[in-house]
């Protein structure tokens, strides 16, 4: 930003009522879970507002680091009795955020990363939008961080025991990890998912980066109609697919066999694999292969050697799209496998519709696990092969 | 994303094949035309000697097989693992085999009966139906073909169970009374010597002693063979025990020699010997088969009428409705199962919309396009300040801020299922802290799941990401140097996004929508899970039929339609934005 925006301590009678605002906010929720909601609300409003007028009209301005330190305490004090050991927690929590939020609002620092010449109705709906924007991130990843704690209940709920609240040891276990690792049908899941989703992805990447070369070349007659029956397993809905698959299969003889589920699954994986090799190609200098033909290789030698190690990390990234693919791929399985071909995915599927234990949770967990890995490889990936082609500023 | 067709290494630049070959064409006209003043003449020619032209044309060739020839194992891969099925599924949708290869007979005494007529159909259908019910139950396929008519008409599956055990009874009548006359009517041999050939009769004879004189004697029985004048004689008799010749030798193992013939023979016999003469027969057991010709002429010989037995089997026999369905459905290929899907039926006078309170799919397609198009829109209205957001923001925190976005995109679907189940129970983590906060009773708990809210809430979070990205990789591209020209210009804030930055991120909504849209309208897993009876989607009805209902031709309908919306929606996609412009991960 090239215009900096100093930091001016605001007017008290901006800073307290603003404070007191969000006071008010946070006494909804102290209020309603105490009895009185209109209580909370005032005494909310009052407190925090009172608070802000000794930290910043009262207080020297370099006393600010023990004011802090003194509302986490005070806060976690007023909780413990309110709530007892959550409520101190939450208590904490709140002495943190106003001790943050009195001097952020007073001191004017909130309009340190904005323009200076933004009127003040501007800043408010800046911040709220940063609000809201935050509130849609919270929505995005809240249901993935509930499942994790809750994997470690000690008791066989799908909710927080009073136990796990309270910070009690007892609460937590690792039972239905053990449960996992154990239980004999679990482990023949893991180890389906295991045997289909590797071939299935092999099938797909080594079909899939041949048939992305020869997409990539100018001359392929029928571009459009070809690339479209490619990425269609990615298009048409899963169910259709699966019910095709499933009176097709068993006419062949291959409904209820692994090699059914595996070509199955290759086929959902192919488009991910033309999209992110295709992608790649875009930035192949061909006349790298020509160079490499001038100077005597055959054909296969320019492939492996040349135009392989520099399309790579498409080829891996698309073949982690379709190995997750096929590794979460439920529908498909359901129809097309039988009892034996029980796949990770499936397991969860009839343990949720029929909510035997919340083993699924701890699956759950490991399975997300895995994913951060993947994502993580595949956003190295991603970020390297850019950064080859040139395009990434980062 | 703006820069990627400009920078780095392009191939477009570099002198390929083709332009060489529109080069050498130009020249190749240039020199046909009336000269200029080169007069050179001749057409321009390669290092080997062919012209330049056909040189390049062989290499241009050459090219486009060799890529062909990369994508062929692909796409015949694809070809025969996916839209075979697809195919297939489109095929069972409108396949109506079964009538026609179950009941033969009836289905071609039926056509000629006017089924407007309101009398029921003639002897010769009933007739027909005996022969056709009688050996589809011995080949145990009446019931298949019941339950499939029963998707047409409740009731014809227990009709047919029913017809399949009690055919029998009409033989019996028959058989009762030639079995009194002469014990050698119930058995088998003296059967296989009035309709058997000579020869294998006597092999036969011959296997019986060879095995009552050594124990360890393990030859087959001898084949059967039919008689041929024996059909002269006894013509409709000879018919249904040659079908029961090749029955038992087929389906039983077992040989007409040791086995007693259906009652459906018996009934053959006594209307071969009503209607036919047997005085001049001289074969074997002719002595036995004029005694049972004498029986049926006498007065006393009880019959049966095949309208009235079939009645007494059922009487929904003699319900108009069931030759309607049966001849309705005769043909091999029907639109019956896409009328079902639409709502509608067939009847005497043409499809029909079925009764108000039995419409169903019409109610579950628009169900299904209406949560569709609720979760686009909240996707939308999610993903827009995200999008906003992230395209503003530094590089550094917006790439910081992306993960939150890609690592629910990348995991696994039955996670955040089950997650959102978890969250959304009745004494699930939501109402727990609405009731802990003070803000629910806790006998007022939230109903939140097993109902469209449930599937409305988990399926927005689901598909966030694909209207989230495709929303960034746009918004990324405007310049916010616009934004501010138009401030300065005067517009206020409002204006200024609405009409000039708001038609610039238009791309990106259409293709999230699109794609979310496309995604939501097929979903299965989440709606099974949280949707309970209201919040389910077409989809779910679809596996229902599969692996419930087992109404497969049903299902496929249901499926060829959605397929059809899903393929515009993919056509249009296409179009707006390209297929090869879909990208994953940001």
């Amino acid at each position: 930003m090239a215009v900096e925006t100093k930091a001016v301590k605001q007017p008290l009678q901006f800073s307290a009522p603003m404070v007191g605002l969000a006071g008010a906010f946070a006494g909804i929720f102290v209020g309603a879970a105490n009895g009185s909601v209109l209580l909370g609300i005032i005494l909310g409003f009052a407190i925090l507002a009172l608070l802000a007028f000794i930290a910043l009209g009262v207080l020297d301005p370099k006393l600010e680091k023990p004011f802090k330190w003194g509302l986490i305490g005070v806060m976690a004090l007023a909780g413990l009795l309110l709530g007892s050991l959550p409520g101190l927690v939450v208590g904490a929590i709140f002495g943190w955020f106003f001790g943050w939020f009195i001097y952020w609002i007073g001191m004017g620092r909130h309009r340190v990363p904005l323009q200076p010449y933004l009127t003040s109705g501007q800043v408010l709906w800046e911040y709220s939008f940063r609000v809201i924007a935050g509130a849609i991130f919270v929505f995005l990843i809240t249901p993935i961080l509930v499942v994790m704690p809750l994997s470690f209940n000690a008791e066989d709920f799908f909710t927080f025991t009073p136990e796990m609240l309270r910070f009690d040891p007892e609460g937590y276990s690792l039972k239905h990890y053990r449960d996992f690792f154990t239980s004999s049908e679990w482990q023949q899941a893991l180890r389906n998912s295991l045997i289909i989703a590797p071939l299935a992805t092999l099938l797909s990447v080594s079909f899939g980066t041949l048939a992305a070369i020869g997409l990539s070349s100018e001359h392929v007659p029928f571009r459009r109609a070809i690339m479209a029956i490619l990425i269609s397993p990615m298009i048409v809905p899963l169910i259709i697919s699966a019910a095709g698959m499933y009176f097709f299969y068993s006419r062949i003889g291959l409904q209820g066999t692994l090699m059914g589920v595996v070509l199955a699954h290759a086929a959902l994986g192919i488009p991910f694999v033309i999209i992110t090799v295709t992608a790649t190609l875009v930035g192949f200098d061909r006349s790298l292969t020509r160079a490499a033909a001038n100077m005597g290789a055959d054909p296969v030698t320019t492939f492996f050697r040349v135009q392989m190690p520099l399309i790579l990390p498409g080829v891996i990234s698309g073949g982690l799209f379709a190995f997750i693919t096929s590794f979460d791929e439920v529908v498909v399985v359901i129809f097309v496998g039988s009892a034996q071909q029980q796949t990770l995915p499936w397991q969860m599927f009839t343990g949720l519709r029929e909510q035997i234990s919340p083993t699924i949770l701890a699956v759950a967990t490991i399975l997300v696990a895995i994913s951060i890995m993947l994502l993580t490889t595949v956003e190295i990936l991603r970020r390297r092969s850019e950064k080859m082609r040139g395009m990434s500023p980062g | 994303m703006s820069t990627l067709k400009g920078s780095g290494p392009q191939t477009s630049d570099a002198p390929t094949p083709e332009d060489a070959f529109h080069e050498a064409a130009a020249l190749d006209a240039r020199e046909g035309e009336p000269p200029h003043g080169s007069g050179n003449g001749g057409p321009v020619l390669a290092a080997d000697g062919t012209p330049l032209k056909r040189s390049l044309a062989r290499a241009l060739r050459a090219q486009k097989m060799r890529a062909l020839a990369l994508i062929a194992p692909l796409l015949i891969f694809v070809l025969l693992t996916f839209i075979a099925p697809i195919a297939d599924m489109l095929f069972r949708s409108v396949e109506n085999q079964i009538v026609r290869d179950t009941l033969p007979r009836t289905v071609e005494a039926l056509a000629d009966w006017d089924d407007t007529s309101g009398e029921l159909p003639d002897d010769a259908v009933f007739d027909a139906a005996y022969t056709d019910i009688f050996l589809a139950a011995e080949y145990k396929l009446h019931t298949r073909l019941g339950s499939r008519l029963n998707y047409e008409l409740t009731g014809v599956s227990s009709l047919f169970r029913k017809s399949g055990r009690g055919l029998d009874d009409i033989g019996e009548v028959y058989l009762d009374q030639f079995e009194d006359l002469d014990e050698n009517w119930d058995e088998a041999l003296p059967w296989a010597e009035l309709m058997g050939t000579a020869d294998s009769v006597a092999a036969y004879k011959a296997w019986v002693a060879a095995e009552e004189n050594d124990e360890d004697f393990n030859d087959p029985i001898p084949a059967f063979e039919m008689r041929d004048d024996i059909a002269d004689v006894l013509p409709r008799t000879a018919e249904a025990y040659s079908r029961f010749a090749t029955f038992v030798r087929d389906e039983d193992e077992d040989s007409p020699f040791e086995e007693e013939p259906w009652t459906l023979v018996v009934t053959r016999l006594y209307e071969d010997l009503r209607d036919g003469d047997v005085s001049s027969y001289d074969g074997p057991r002719a002595e036995m088969l004029k005694a049972a010709d004498a029986l049926v002429d006498s007065p006393d010989f009880e019959t049966a009428d095949l309208k009235t037995a079939f009645g007494e089997i059922d009487e929904d026999w003699l319900d108009l409705r069931v030759w309607e369905t049966i001849k309705m459905y005769s043909p091999a290929y029907t639109n019956g199962y896409f009328l079902n899907a639409v709502d509608m039926q067939k009847t005497t006078d043409g499809p029909a919309l079925r009764d108000e309170d039995e419409r169903i799919y019409g109610l579950l397609f628009k169900r299904t396009m209406f949560m569709s198009l609720v979760i686009t829109f909240s996707c939308i209205a999610l993903a827009y300040p995200v999008a906003y957001l992230l395209s503003t923001l530094p590089m550094r925190t917006a790439n910081l801020l992306m993960i939150l976005v890609l690592l629910p995109f990348w995991t696994s679907l039955l996670v955040r299922t089950s997650a959102w189940k978890v969250m959304l129970q009745q004494q699930g983590v939501i109402n727990d802290v609405l009731v802990w906060l003070g803000l629910v009773a806790d006998d007022g708990r939230l109903v939140m799941i097993n109902n469209q809210l449930g599937t409305i809430i988990a399926m927005t979070h689901i598909l966030l990401p694909f209207m989230i990205l495709p929303m960034y990789s746009v918004m990324s591209t405007i310049p916010p140097s616009y934004v501010r020209a138009a401030k300065s210009l005067g517009a206020t804030n409002w204006t200024a996004f609405w009409r000039v930055y708001f038609p610039q991120s238009v791309p990106g909504i259409g293709a999230g929508s699109i794609l979310v849209f496309i995604l939501s309208i097929g979903y299965y897993i989440t709606p099974e899970i949280v949707g309970g009876t209201t919040g389910t989607f077409i989809s779910n009805r679809i596996a229902y039929h599969i692996s419930s209902s087992l109404n497969w031709g049903l299902a496929a309908a249901l499926g060829t339609i959605l397929l059809a919306v899903v393929l515009i929606l993919y056509w249009a996609y296409d179009k707006i934005v390209g297929i090869d412009n879909v990208k994953l991960g940001g």
